[in-house]
């Protein structure tokens, strides 16, 4: 299995660019394991999270790529341990079963899930975290008859990075600085703080 | 879009004038400093032409005969002028037919502007009459690309159009208007050029600590060979790079794409690299101890097996693009940059030298060359003409300061070859992309990008039937082209993989021809078709010395192979010489 990579890019929100970024994987044949798009610190500013299976050398190249794109600000690449990242999962179960057969207080402690919606007929969960922790409460849910599961894309927060307020301000300028142009987090990696 | 809002906020303040999207598009062009436009109309883009009518004294249209034929020639324009060319095309296929030329353009790093029109904005997605979704069939195939549905935007994102195919690594942008806003009355504030998008950086920034670091690498060198690519023309670095190399005294071999750099002819200038290079530059790769790329790819038509190319070798890549750092082989020093920018501050550190025993085996391996396949070719003993010998002769006429356009399969490498140039911007030819119909329309669109120069196209048989239709706008434009067929009956460059990989199975390349200098007098373009090799030189002057286009068919050997070769799979110097 080839390593986990989390890619985050900085773009204009510009029509045709989730696609324009979308096919520099597909026409490598490479898949998305899960795509977020989402507004960033800064007001217009899109970040899109993107996780993929591959090599460093492969994930450099495609950030590259990315990055060529000319609404594109900076792609980032990390691996797991350098960021802190969620996903979050919505649970659907039988009100009956669920109040009969479980002890939902404890189901919700162990888990760090949340009843979202409670209902005659439904409840809804709901938890965030890691995908072992999501995938976990699935077992748990199932012997209860689960009626819908869904889980969102990875969201990740770089650990290293001072955000991209400071970084704006010289791709505005007309003489950007030499440290916009390299993904200064890869030189970087003994110093990155690890919980 | 906050840069293009931005810009709009600008210029404000301006005077204004009310005029439809259509004319700013011309008022953008005339800002520009475009003076040729090659196009075709059509039911989507009708309210621009219909504004053009009144800008034919500052604009001069070219009406091709398919909108493949206008985008090739815009970037044979390009090629030669080194300005961007820019089309014009309709919505549906008329955009469709742009995307061979736009996919040429990308890998051949060639800027051209495209303007397609696009069905009222109410009906996007509607399957309206002649609607495609151009802007998602074209995004990678282009550089950038955006669709304009309202007016106000027309000033601005042409601005960042130009901007953007010009400057960096250029390429082909396409802005895709929808009828609506080429009709739409706005307030036109006049056009101020794009300079910074805050997204893009054209240039990376020089860091002088590579650059000293690669001319260590130089200094301490024995064995060191330059290769270079079309960067050096882009860049407009061609004096740049000869005062590089004549201080380093290094070997210099080229990409197709680099040819004309410098003077084929260059004491240093050693041959061209690839599949059917030179013998010595290509083995030579697989020997030197330090390889300078400057403003190349490394496409695997020049690297041949990658996993055996240089291995031994420190490589220096010299490249405007991040992207292309690493892609394919690695660098043990990139230098990121202009090479207008990177190549001056390299040539001022490094030591001036000369190396007379490395180049002495150049010399060794072209002797070996010029044996078995140079003089074969040039000189044949034969009866039967080769491609090569035409070449020879147009050279002799030529003296190397004709432009020459080439078509793809054995004619362009022989071409390629045995074409000598004393200018640069001289050899236009389709190499990333090997887009067979290429020539024709390029040639027309060189011809507008050098009015002064001879343009010759040099074209197989089955590719000039790919796009011949464009003898029509020779005719209507009287564009002074001179066409050279090399016609040997066959698909020449898939015949001959076929003799020496797949047992001489000839499978579909046994190609008929119409008689093209018949064809030629119907569109009133004379023409001459020659099979003797007493008639050649009188044919090929007759066709130089005539006033406007001419078209020479040659009759050329149905079966000759172009060699050297380096078989795909194989490493660079396995190269073949027969």
């Amino acid at each position: 299995m080839k390593p986990e990579f989390t890619i985050t890019v900085y773009t204009e929100n510009q029509i045709g660019l989730l696609n324009r970024i979308a096919i520099i994987f597909s026409r490598r044949k490479i898949n998305i394991e899960s795509l977020n798009t989402s507004p960033s610190e800064i007001d217009s500013v899109h970040r899109f999270t993107i996780v993929i299976n591959e090599t460093e050398d492969v994930v450099r190249k495609l950030c590259r790529q990315i990055e060529k794109q000319v609404d594109v600000l900076k792609a980032y690449f990390n691996n797991n341990d350098e960021i802190i990242w969620q996903e979050l999962a919505l649970y659907k179960v039988p009100t009956d079963v669920i109040a009969e057969k479980v002890k939902v207080e404890r189901l919700l402690r162990e888990y760090g899930a949340r009843a979202v919606a409670i209902r005659k007929d439904y409840i809804v969960f709901e938890t965030s975290g890691h995908r072992e922790e999501i995938e976990a409460l699935i077992k748990a849910l199932e012997p209860y008859g689960l009626i819908e599961f869904v889980r969102s894309a990875r969201v990740a927060i770089i650990k290293d990075s001072m955000g991209f307020h400071e970084k704006l301000k010289e791709f505005e300028s007309e003489e950007p600085g030499a440290n916009v142009i390299e993904n200064e987090f890869l030189d970087k990696q003994d110093e990155v703080f690890s919980m | 879009m906050s840069t293009l809002e931005l810009t709009a906020e600008k210029v404000s303040a301006k005077k204004t004038e009310n005029i439809s999207g259509s004319e700013a598009v011309l008022k953008a062009l005339i800002a520009e400093n475009v003076e040729t436009i090659f196009g075709y109309p059509g039911g989507a883009i009708m309210p621009i032409y219909d504004a053009l009518y009144d800008y034919q004294d500052r604009l001069q249209h070219i009406l091709v005969r398919h909108e493949q034929g206008a985008i090739h020639a815009a970037q044979g324009f390009a090629r030669t002028s080194g300005k961007t060319g820019v089309v014009f095309a309709t919505s549906g296929p008329g955009a469709t037919n742009l995307v061979t030329g736009l996919a040429d353009a990308m890998i051949d790093s060639t800027p051209v502007v495209c303007v397609t029109g696009q069905v009222f904005a109410h009906l996007l997605g509607t399957d309206a009459f002649q609607e495609t979704d151009v802007i998602n069939i074209t995004t990678p195939v282009t550089k950038w690309n955006y669709q304009v549905t309202d007016a106000n935007e027309i000033p601005a994102v042409l601005a960042k159009a130009f901007y953007i195919a010009k400057s960096g690594r250029p390429g082909p942008v396409l802005i895709d208007i929808t009828k609506n806003a080429q009709l739409q009355k706005f307030d036109y504030s006049g056009y101020t050029p794009c300079t910074h998008i805050r997204s893009y950086r054209p240039k990376p920034i020089v860091r002088k600590k590579y650059v000293e670091q690669a001319a260590a690498l130089i200094n301490a060198a024995e064995k060191p060979f330059v290769i270079f690519g079309q960067g050096v023309i882009l860049g407009k670095a061609e004096k740049e790079f000869k005062k590089f190399i004549e201080k380093s005294g290094i070997p210099a071999a080229w990409t197709i794409l680099g040819m004309s750099a410098i003077p084929t002819d260059h004491p240093l200038a050693v041959g061209m690299l690839g599949m059917h290079g030179n013998y010595g530059p290509n083995v030579l790769t697989n020997e030197c101890d330090v390889l300078i790329a400057i403003g190349m790819r490394f496409d695997d038509r020049v690297t041949g097996r990658l996993d055996k190319y240089a291995k031994q070798a420190k490589v220096i890549h010299l490249d405007i693009d991040p992207a292309e750092i690493d892609k394919n082989v690695k660098a043990t020093v990139s230098v990121w940059g202009d090479c207008k920018e990177t190549l001056p501050l390299l040539t001022e550190s490094i030591e001036k030298k000369t190396y007379p025993q490395w180049l002495e085996r150049f010399k060794e391996f072209q002797k070996e060359e010029e044996e078995t396949c140079i003089i074969p070719e040039l000189n044949p003993t034969s009866d039967v003409l080769t491609m090569g010998e035409v070449i020879k002769l147009l050279n002799e006429l030529t003296k190397g300061e004709a432009v020459i356009v080439t078509d793809v399969g054995q004619h362009q490498m022989v071409a390629c070859r045995y074409a000598k140039y004393n200018q640069s911007r001289s050899n236009v030819t389709s190499g990333g992309l090997g887009t067979m119909g290429f020539a024709l329309p390029a040639a027309i669109g060189a011809k507008f990008g050098a009015a002064d120069r001879v343009v010759v196209a040099i074209i197989g048989d089955g590719g000039f039937q790919m796009t011949l239709q464009e003898l029509g706008t020779i005719m209507q434009s009287n564009v002074d082209v001179k066409i050279i067929i090399l016609n040997n009956n066959f698909l020449g460059m898939v015949r001959q993989w076929q003799q020496l990989f797949h047992e001489k199975r000839y499978s579909f390349v046994d190609i008929t021809s119409p008689d093209f200098v018949t064809v030629a007098k119907g569109y009133h373009i004379e023409g001459q078709k020659v099979s003797k090799r007493e008639d050649l030189m009188n044919a090929l002057s007759t066709m130089l010395n005539h006033k406007g286009a001419f078209l020479l068919e040659v009759m050329v050997g149905k079966e000759n192979n172009v060699f050297p070769m380096v078989p795909q799979g194989c490493s660079v110097a396995e190269i073949r010489l027969k």
